[in-house]
């Protein structure tokens, strides 16, 4: 189990490295350097900016200065909020898009747990195939537009919640329902088909055999052997929540990671672009890396390989 | 040319098309004949300007009132139409390609060579696609080109792995090994007898793409980081109506509704495309 662990700790190095490279390459690629928006400066100046940011060296220096001060954390400062730093900023946002991303994930996962086990307690009835339209509706619905119809109905006509910002329990409830509805939408479905399929199962018809009631073999039979999709699915479900936060944060004008990083490429401010993009990814290679031990962890066979 | 022996319609023991099926295909229909027709339906021009009429609600005149610059909204709806489900179908149909290409090549060589192509596709699918949509704009600028790029260069990927997943499936079929004995090369087994076969899932998963890439392209002009005013796309439109969302709701709630309805549209469309034409109904054509 440990090896299983180690090596797949093992594995996201790498995928970090070439996301840095990658960012690197692409951010070198990009025309127009960090400072042409601005007035233009005079030579000395402009000589000496570029030297602080070792823009003047070769690109392979500049290549290693990345890496090693990546290495040591830092991942430099911002071009466009001078005298603040990436971590900074980082440091002030990532928490609060944390709290959105768990908040959301247990909104999907409570809704979609709910839905999902509703639409098996009789299949083919009105109430899993109105489930079904409604889950097909959640997943169509791009989150500007539920957000947006949210907003528009339970902060300005109803005057429920307040619209915007991040500065109380109240603030969390609309920015985590619109996160968290696509993916709700999907475990519903995903755990509908899956508890179907193990419906079929002999240990079910065993349990019958037994005497137990539906009810009974739903929860303490089926839904362990149903939940591995889900579990599964919580891996790219972690991306799906990042790209979201970018729109919900946009939205709710919540001072998260997503915002900024939206902001940060209208302003094209490559080092907090960058230190972003690294810090998205190094959350997804951990999350995925945290889904597959626990999916190991459920099923031995899975550590064999 | 031969004709292909492929049963293209309904797949043995698959369902007829439903009533959702058919109504959403309708609803795709009007959609496309909303965006080839839009000149000769739009009441005024995309821009046309009026500035005795700014801001208004619905009204006989302006069936779905009109902006801060005073341009019908329902004529530019109508012209961004055309912007937005023509990046939904160009994108979905160049992703399709390249992915084909991809995955059938590295599905039937196998491997090491599908090993490495693989490893590829298992970074990029592993990254956000939105993230990766972003910087890959932040390079190759706005507009509708750079937007086309980012977006097939990001969701081939998807269809990679299920054309990949198709080949391997009938690459050790009794039939691959019959034309190889009767001395059919390589790439005839692909092309002629190999991907014929997958086209059903084909179809299927354009279906999917067309949606998907229809709300990138929204979210990605919501933001601001997509389409440039002050030409419209759906996605520009709920941008500019979201600024006034608190006094002027009709301003979002139009082009929001039009993108949440075709969007359910083809994800009804596929959901009942896939049931037809494969009846094992395997969940991988998302």
């Amino acid at each position: 189990m440990i090896r299983f662990i180690l090596r797949r700790l093992l594995w996201g190095i790498p995928v970090l490295w070439v996301v840095a490279t990658l960012t690197f390459i692409l951010m070198q690629v990009v025309p127009g350097g960090p400072f042409d928006k601005d007035k233009p400066l005079p030579v000395e100046i402009k000589a000496n900016v570029e030297a602080k940011y070792h823009l003047d060296k070769p690109v392979w220096q500049q290549y290693l200065f990345y890496l090693q001060a990546l290495l040591q954390g830092d991942l430099g400062p911002s071009y466009k909020y001078l005298g603040r730093d990436v971590n900074d900023i980082i440091g002030d946002t990532l928490p609060v898009s944390l709290q959105l991303g768990l908040l959301s994930l247990l909104v999907a996962v409570m809704v979609g747990f709910v839905l999902g086990i509703l639409a098996v307690v009789k299949p083919q009835s009105w109430i899993d195939r109105a489930g079904m339209i409604f889950v097909t509706a959640g997943i169509s619905i791009p989150n500007f537009v539920i957000g947006a119809l949210f907003i528009l109905w339970l902060s300005h006509a109803y005057k429920l919640f307040p619209p915007a910002l991040w500065e109380g329990w109240r603030h969390a409830i609309l920015p985590a329902l619109t996160l968290g509805l696509a993916p709700a939408a999907f475990i519903a479905r995903l755990l509908r088909s899956s508890i179907l399929e193990a419906l079929h199962q002999d240990f079910v018809r065993t349990a019958r055999a037994k005497g137990l009631g539906e009810g009974a073999i739903l929860l303490k039979h089926v839904l362990k052997n149903s939940v591995t999709p889900v579990v599964t699915f919580l891996g790219p479900l972690t991306a799906t929540l990042v790209t979201g936060s970018f729109i919900v944060e946009y939205i709710f004008a919540i001072p998260g990671m997503g915002k900024f990083f939206i902001t940060a490429v209208t302003n094209r401010d490559y080092p907090l672009i960058m230190g972003v993009t690294l810090v998205y990814s190094a959350i997804i290679v951990l999350a995925n890396l945290v889904v597959d031990i626990a999916y190991a962890y459920r099923d031995p066979r899975v550590r064999v390989e | 040319m031969k004709k292909l022996s492929v049963v293209w319609w309904r797949a043995p023991g698959g369902h007829k098309p439903d009533l959702v099926m058919l109504g959403s295909g309708v609803l795709i229909i009007m959609v496309c004949i909303m965006a080839a027709l839009a000149p000769w339906l739009a009441p005024y021009s995309y821009d046309a300007q009026d500035n005795t009429a700014l801001l208004q609600l619905p009204s006989s005149e302006h069936w779905m009132g009109t902006d801060r610059l005073g341009r019908d909204l329902f004529s530019r709806l109508l012209y961004g139409t055309r912007i937005s489900m023509s990046m939904g179908l160009l994108t979905a149909l160049s992703a399709l390609v390249l992915g084909t290409v991809y995955g059938a090549i590295s599905g039937y060589v196998g491997g090491r060579v599908d090993n490495w192509m693989m490893r590829w596709v298992d970074i990029v699918y592993a990254l956000p696609d939105l993230l990766l949509i972003i910087l890959i704009m932040v390079i190759v600028g706005r507009g509708f080109w750079g937007i086309f790029l980012a977006l097939i260069l990001v969701s081939w990927v998807t269809v990679a792995r299920i054309v990949r997943g198709e080949v391997l499936k009938h690459r050790e079929q009794s039939y691959v090994e019959a034309a190889r004995a009767l001395g059919a090369g390589h790439l005839r087994i692909l092309f002629r007898h190999i991907l014929p076969n997958t086209f059903g899932p084909l179809i299927v998963i354009l279906t999917f793409r067309i949606p998907a890439a229809i709300l990138a392209e929204s979210t990605l002009s919501f933001v601001g980081l997509g389409i440039t005013p002050p030409l419209a796309s759906w996605g520009t439109l709920a941008n500019e109506g979201w600024a006034a969302l608190k006094f002027y709701p009709h301003l979002i709630v139009f082009p929001g509704l039009f993108i949440f309805f075709t969007i359910l549209a083809f994800n009804f469309f596929g959901d009942g495309l896939r049931d037809v034409l494969d009846p094992q109904n395997r969940r991988v054509y998302r």
